[in-house]
């Protein structure tokens, strides 16, 4: 259950990120298939964590991305449930993306 | 409230950040991984499930390179400390890293645990994490290499079901293979199938620590991996 870890150093990012006095709305995160993060279980630690914290009256948007393999020399994709090897040039395949755990974005009221 | 026409909502204004949220966690592994770097320590972060072979892997590792000073390792558990104490009995310097309820080591666990810990003549450093296959796979700890143990009785699919763990492998050991012979239902080849799926160059090795299988072909390995780094071997010799 490292989603708790991982939400009390979201917190800790967007309070180094924003003016103390700031009211934050909404924060983006962007999370990888593979990135080992369940992403129903981080929004439930996010809910119980924020209490308190400079996020508790924001939402949290994830956007999960999926985990995409590719050919390092030839681009080409790999099919979901294949071997990581090129299938044109047997080449070990390379993650193109889905290991991200990112904040992306921070939405701050302004009045 | 806005601005433009006094209608009551607020502006919302965003903020572009693009940050790894574990961004300080990886700070402190860097810092950890310098002060390998600067011993020309080799570090593996020692993954897999709880009694797949970790500690039993080390002392293997030991028995082969006859204990001495050049070993030291950090042993992560919720509780005890008694992979150190096996571990301090095969001849391997070592520390107790216990995180109480958490399911994994992070760098400044790693990073605290180095704090007062004789670092003097190592070479290889071990850091056997808490037995789990999910969460260790996330963060970095300043290690060279990730080594994960998998043992033949946990099942032929258990790379698919635990794909972010092995996709971060840079070897497998395949452990305990002295008990295929127990294992009617359990056959090598779709475990390399599976590491093949969610590897995309698995490196494995099979070994059995009970009676020494493969022992040999880790040595080599760690050897050479070591050697490879700046300022040792060969390669550090030419520059």
């Amino acid at each position: 259950m490292h989603e708790y870890s991982i939400i009390q150093s979201l917190v800790d990012s967007v309070v180094a990120a924003v003016p103390r006095s700031a009211a934050v709305h909404r924060i983006d995160v962007r999370i990888g298939e593979l990135a080992g993060v369940d992403c129903d279980l981080l929004a439930t630690a996010y809910d119980v964590f924020r209490t308190g914290t400079i996020c508790e009256r924001a939402s949290m948007q994830i956007d999960r991305v999926p985990a995409v393999w590719s050919c390092p020399d030839c681009g080409t994709e790999i099919a979901r449930g294949s071997a990581l090897r090129c299938p044109a040039c047997g080449q070990p395949a390379r993650l193109a993306s889905g290991d991200e755990i990112i904040l992306q974005r921070i939405e701050l009221e302004v009045s | 409230m806005c601005q433009d026409c006094g209608c009551g909502d607020v502006n919302l204004v965003p903020l572009d950040v693009q940050q790894r949220i574990l961004s300080r966690n990886d700070d402190v592994a860097a810092h950890n991984r310098e002060h390998f770097g600067e011993r020309a320590i080799f570090s593996v972060n020692l993954m897999g499930s709880p009694g797949a072979g970790k500690t039993a892997v080390l002392e293997a590792t030991a028995r082969a390179l006859n204990g001495g000073r050049k070993l030291a390792a950090f042993a992560g558990d919720l509780a005890t400390d008694n992979d150190a104490a096996r571990l301090e009995k095969a001849g391997i310097r070592s520390k107790a890293i216990t995180t109480g309820q958490a399911c994994h080591l992070d760098a400044e666990m790693v990073h605290h645990a180095l704090h007062h810990f004789d670092l003097s003549g190592v070479e290889y450093f071990f850091i056997e994490n808490v037995g789990n296959l999910v969460c260790p796979a996330v963060y970095d700890l300043g290690q060279s290499v990730n080594v994960v143990a998998l043992s033949v009785t946990e099942g032929e699919d258990k790379p698919l079901k635990y794909p972010t763990m092995f996709a971060k492998a840079d070897l497998v050991l395949l452990t305990k293979v002295d008990l295929l012979m127990h294992l009617p239902y359990t056959r090598v080849g779709p475990i390399y199938d599976a590491l093949g799926k969610v590897m995309p160059d698995p490196q494995v090795i099979s070994m059995s620590a009970y009676d020494n299988v493969g022992v040999d072909r880790w040595i080599e390995w760690l050897t050479a991996r070591r050697e490879a780094l700046p300022g040792v071997g060969l390669a550090g010799a030419r520059t």
